[in-house]
């Protein structure tokens, strides 16, 4: 039997804590950032993120003390950090809670960062569908602003950190961090070809660094509580510290839940979320948000974190775990997420954008029944030309959902498929022209 | 013009970016906010406060699903239609709102009072199924709820049902693994 303690949830799960400025003081905000301002060089602070190993928790998983240290020190000009609250993942939605129940322990998170790679402003891109996190962030920063923990001259340290809250307008690909800066700027949140990368050509062509809501609130705690406690929760030296999971699906208590990154599925699926949610079992669950490959109940004892899941033959990604249960329709289910894709596909490189729509109207003729025996092959065939093809990650992660599906339930395509050739013949169907 | 009015936050929004273009977004959601939609002429007026041409603007505003360019209802209903509130029921959902409202998807109902969208996932897996009404988020949706919903808003403008800061699950008790 083994006990773990919350890092980021604590707070926020106390009754009666409201995540004012107030509150977050009460139980020990702002300690970190008095003292480091200042007090401790920047790059001592970079190194101390790199020896906790800490990851980003967005879901590429890029160890975050490694991104800082990317910087380019001598560079004249000004430098940016920009918070990712994008969370438009499927099957995500800690950075909400993060955001609407504990704004400060973000904020101290950006301040901290902020000063680690020398950069006076900050911005926090959210999705423009979080109004109320939006709000409440907004109205956290001038309380913490009026309270002298950002603004000028912070604690008469000379540092000046300036945190804005800009929200995006609804697009999924403005979770990816060029495609971030590039909407940031004003314009249509399409990715960059990389390299040069964000960490010397980043916003407005200037040194910048883009961390994830959770990623950031993890800051103020390995300044607090040092590198080496962090570094000690987990699977170190490469998966550390806690992660909130987020548990949505057909499961009795889905939700947010904060576990040492060596937890299992079993564990998160099972203990803490209640089970499933009727007396179905499990059929598939995906592990780290819509991107991520599907996995089947073989798999619930393996870990959560970066390397186990990857072992898995899936990714961990942002940590949003989704259940099935028994009597899901594989196709269907890889269908929605297609057409999830297909919607959110920026248009900038061609096996994307098209390969999207070509699997979107492949699946939807196989689960009406009018799928053609070549279909798999076909659909294998896209799916090849789209891996690895693209300029951002999107091209992988869309067909994800798809490969998977036809690895493990290959078998429910083909009945449907059967299901159609047995229908051919009585079915009404518009002739088509033939050449011959 | 549309934002003759709001003149101090447009001044403030402008202040906060060193390129003026890095503003578009905000003045946008701004002029949405005022009309219900970003009309031709806001689309005009950005280009003139960001020093760009209309065409650059509406090239802009094409690419955000958030933004209507088109008027609509009083209140934009969108339901999640993603896998995760399907997994949990956001297609009878969706049916049930269409045959309430008596309008398709996309569409508007006579009184100009709700336009209902199915939208792609909205942040809110966990408490599916859920819909976003204006600014506010409606979770863990059942029939009955829904009815409340619309009652409210087409009586008062404004319903409590409407989700606080989100925290779920409520209570979580530390669990010993095994």
């Amino acid at each position: 039997m083994k006990t773990f303690e919350k890092i980021l949830l604590t707070n926020m799960e106390r009754p009666g804590y409201t995540g004012s400025l107030a509150d977050y003081e009460g139980a020990g905000g702002y300690k970190a950032l008095k003292a480091v301002l200042g007090k401790v060089p920047p790059n001592d602070l970079i190194e101390m993120v790199k020896k906790s190993g800490l990851r980003g928790r967005g879901g590429a998983g890029f160890p975050t003390g490694v991104k800082w240290g990317f910087i380019p020190k001598d560079h004249p000009g000004p430098r940016y950090l920009c918070c990712n609250a994008d969370e438009s993942e499927p099957g995500t939605f800690k950075d909400r809670q993060l955001m609407e129940r504990d704004p400060h322990q973000v904020l101290e998170g950006i301040a901290i960062s902020c000063y680690a790679i020398g950069a006076q402003t900050a911005y926090i891109y959210i999705r423009g569908e979080f109004r109320m996190a939006a709000k409440i962030l907004e109205r956290a920063i001038a309380d913490a602003y009026r309270a002298g923990h950002l603004g000028s001259d912070i604690y008469g340290s000379g540092i000046t950190v300036h945190v804005t809250v800009h929200a995006g307008a609804g697009a999924y690909i403005c979770g990816e961090e060029t495609a971030l800066l590039e909407s940031l700027e004003g314009k249509r949140g399409k990715p960059r070809t990389k390299p040069p990368f964000p960490a010397t050509h980043g916003l407005y062509q200037k040194p910048t660094v883009v961390n994830n809501v959770e990623t950031l609130a993890n800051v103020p705690h390995i300044v607090n509580r040092g590198a080496e406690w962090f570094a000690s929760i987990g699977v170190p030296p490469k998966s550390t510290g806690t992660r909130v999971f987020c548990l949505s699906g057909h499961v009795k208590r889905p939700g947010n839940y904060e576990l040492p990154v060596n937890a299992t599925f079993r564990d998160l699926i099972f203990e803490l979320g209640g089970g499933m949610r009727s007396d179905k079992p499990l059929k598939a669950f995906i592990p780290g948000g819509a991107s991520a490959p599907f996995l089947t109940p073989d798999h619930v004892d393996v870990q959560m974190d970066f390397e186990s899941v990857a072992m898995a033959g899936s990714m961990s990604g942002s940590g949003g775990i989704t259940v099935m249960e028994e009597g899901t329709s594989m196709v269907w289910a890889a269908l929605r997420l297609m057409e999830f894709f297909y919607h959110e596909s920026c248009g900038k490189c061609t096996p994307c954008r098209e390969g999207s729509s070509w699997i979107v109207q492949i699946l939807q003729r196989i689960l009406n029944k009018q799928g053609r025996p070549e279909d798999l092959r076909t659909l294998t065939e896209i799916c090849e030309n789209i891996g690895g093809r693209t300029v951002c990650a999107f091209g992988d992660a869309e067909i994800a959902p798809v490969q998977s599906t036809l690895k493990y339930w290959r078998n429910e395509y083909e009945v449907l498929i059967e299901e159609a050739e047995a229908l051919k013949g009585s079915r009404k169907e518009i002739p088509v022209l033939s050449l011959a | 013009m549309i934002f003759d009015k709001h003149q101090d936050t447009v001044n403030d929004i402008l202040s906060r970016y060193p390129v003026r273009r890095s503003a578009m977004l905000p003045l946008l959601n701004l002029a949405q906010k005022e009309e219900g939609y970003v009309s031709q002429a806001a689309i005009r007026e950005i280009a003139g406060i960001l020093d760009l041409t209309p065409p650059q603007v509406f090239e802009t505003a094409t690419f955000y699903t958030m933004l209507n360019l088109k008027p609509i209802g009083k209140f934009h209903v969108q339901v999640c239609r993603s896998l995760m509130c399907a997994l949990v029921g956001a297609d009878p959902l969706i049916e049930w709102l269409r045959k309430h409202l008596g309008v398709g998807l996309g569409q508007t109902t006579g009184d100009k009072l709700f336009t209902l969208s199915a939208v792609e996932c909205l942040g809110s897996c966990g408490t599916g199924p859920m819909m976003q009404i204006n600014d506010d988020y409606y979770e863990r949706l059942t029939e009955a709820k829904v009815g409340q919903i619309l009652k409210d808003l087409r009586e008062t403008g404004d319903c409590s049902l409407k989700s606080g800061p989100f925290l779920v699950p409520e209570r979580n008790e530390g669990v010993v693994l095994s």
